[in-house]
């Protein structure tokens, strides 16, 4: 406990980042580590991670020691005690991303995770990827309370969940094929402007016109609220081959700024849709999309002539990240739920 | 062994082909697919997966590199291999266990760890044909 508060240290290892973070009482962030965001190869002489999970192993020791330390230094700012410190022994469980996501990336959080508390004698709390994304939003949001509909798009996901509890939701909808982000990277390849798509994309398509290019809008069957975009991809490359076929110059930005407007159309349209006939009046946004400025400010202006309330987390809560799994595991152990050192990584794990 | 060159119109023509081939392909066997962006690898292996009779929506493995399903007469282990970086990385993931494991790997730019891909591997080149819709498969 620090300050009469539930203290998690939270791992999550799921895919390209390794994260660590504590938290007290599910909303409040002490420390949120992401590897790729501080230079541990200059501070500690590890890895930058890339895909492969030796590069977890080589970061995750320094991720969780660099969110003890940050986590000391902020308390010492708070309470003006300069040498404060946040250490194991403050810590009253420990959570972990089990899923989904790549199975040897999971495993180190997972093994960690499990160190920390069979060696600490700590509760151990697994953690579903995507409900953690949903919970950012607790985090930026300290009045938010379920129920919502939640809109969850990045670079592996793209889902419609119903959340009616802290732990209960219902998946709606999901892609079918290719991710939002996904769609977003390959465009990006086609079109030579580099990775990652997501960001680049936006900034480019504030410069052209987005009715430039009529992309098919997928919205697949009546009430359906799954999703396609790899349709949209394929559309995409069809156009540029043609086009340079018949000798015309493309225009890179008109390009990007109609493939926006597509996936974001049948995105917004779905999502408020959901909420309106499940009869919810907040709508919540999170994973990596949920930082394009074009799907804020279109999210915005649907729910607005609705009367919906719209949440978004800050962006370094939309990446992946540790505190968002820290918050979700606290709300699991208020509802009693507590794993054992049996819990495994499920590479498809289902929410 | 013989190459044959199979001339897909639409869709439809990819079902009929991916269904086939994922009702008689063998557990243990690894079909390499080429093909550039948007030639239809993924929509393939949708295919190919249903006539293995798994039962779970097949997407896309880019972000996660591999994705298991084990709800067909044999586990299907679809990989997409686009952002190894380094082949040491296939290591890493353990791509042996499952190359060399008791069920199909379909693996998506195949040729970008050409020298991983076992010599008994079925290899599907996708190019584009005429029309928009048109692909050839040229099957090794």
């Amino acid at each position: 406990m620090i300050d009469g508060k539930f203290a998690i240290l939270a791992i999550e290892s799921s895919c390209d980042e390794t994260a660590a973070a504590v938290v007290l009482d599910g909303r409040q962030v002490l420390s949120n580590i992401i590897s790729s965001q501080i230079d541990i190869h200059k501070q500690y002489g590890g890895v930058v991670p890339e895909i492969a999970s030796r590069h977890h192993l080589d970061n995750i020791n320094h991720v969780v020691q660099r969110a003890f330390d940050e986590a000391g230094e902020k308390r010492a700012a708070e309470t003006g005690v300069p040498d404060a410190r946040v250490t194991m022994e403050d810590i009253d469980a420990i959570a972990v991303t089990y899923g989904p996501g790549l199975v040897g990336a999971l495993l180190i959080g997972l093994a960690t995770a499990k160190a920390y508390a069979l060696a600490c004698g700590k509760p151990l709390i697994g953690v579903h990827h995507i409900q953690g994304h949903i919970c950012a939003n607790f985090i930026e949001h300290k009045e938010l309370e379920p129920p919502f509909m939640a809109l969850v798009v990045s670079g592996g996901h793209t889902n419609i969940v119903e959340v009616t509890d802290y732990n209960e939701c219902h998946v709606l909808g999901g892609t079918r094929d290719d991710a939002a982000g996904e769609a977003y990277d390959k465009v990006a390849r086609v079109l030579g402007l580099g990775y990652p798509g997501g960001p680049l994309i936006d900034k480019i398509a504030r410069k052209g016109n987005p009715e430039a290019v009529e992309f098919k809008r997928v919205f697949l069957e009546k009430d359906s609220m799954d999703f396609s975009f790899s349709g949209i991809k394929t559309g995409v490359l069809n156009y540029v081959n043609s086009e340079q076929q018949a000798g015309r110059e493309i225009s890179v930005p008109d390009i990007a700024a109609s493939f926006q407007q597509a996936v974001l159309d049948v995105i917004v349209a779905k999502t408020v849709q959901a909420a309106v006939k499940m009869k919810k009046d907040k709508i919540v946004m999170a994973g990596g999309v949920s930082a394009n400025s074009k799907l804020r400010e279109m999210m915005a202006a649907e729910c607005a002539k609705r009367g919906i309330k719209l949440y978004h987390p800050s962006p370094i809560l939309c990446t992946d990240n540790a505190a968002m799994i820290g918050c979700a595991a606290y709300y699991k152990y208020k509802a009693g739920e507590v794993d054992d050192l049996t819990l495994d990584a499920i590479p498809s794990l289902p929410l | 062994m013989g190459t044959s060159i199979i001339k897909i119109k639409n869709e439809h023509e990819t079902e009929a082909f991916g269904r086939k081939l994922g009702a008689s392909v063998k557990a243990g066997t690894v079909i390499a697919l080429i093909g550039d962006l948007g030639t239809g690898k993924t929509t393939l292996t949708k295919y190919i997966a249903a006539g293995l009779g798994v039962t779970e929506q097949i997407t896309s493995p880019t972000f996660t590199i591999i994705k298991e399903y084990r709800t067909g007469r044999c586990p299907l282990f679809h990989f997409d291999v686009y952002r190894i970086g380094d082949i040491d990385e296939m290591y890493e993931l353990g791509y042996e266990e499952y190359f060399f494991g008791d069920g199909v790997c379909i693996v998506e730019w195949a040729d970008l760890i050409e020298e991983l891909i076992p010599e008994d591997a079925l290899t599907i080149r996708i190019t584009r044909g005429e029309g928009e819709e048109e692909r050839i498969y040229e099957v090794t």
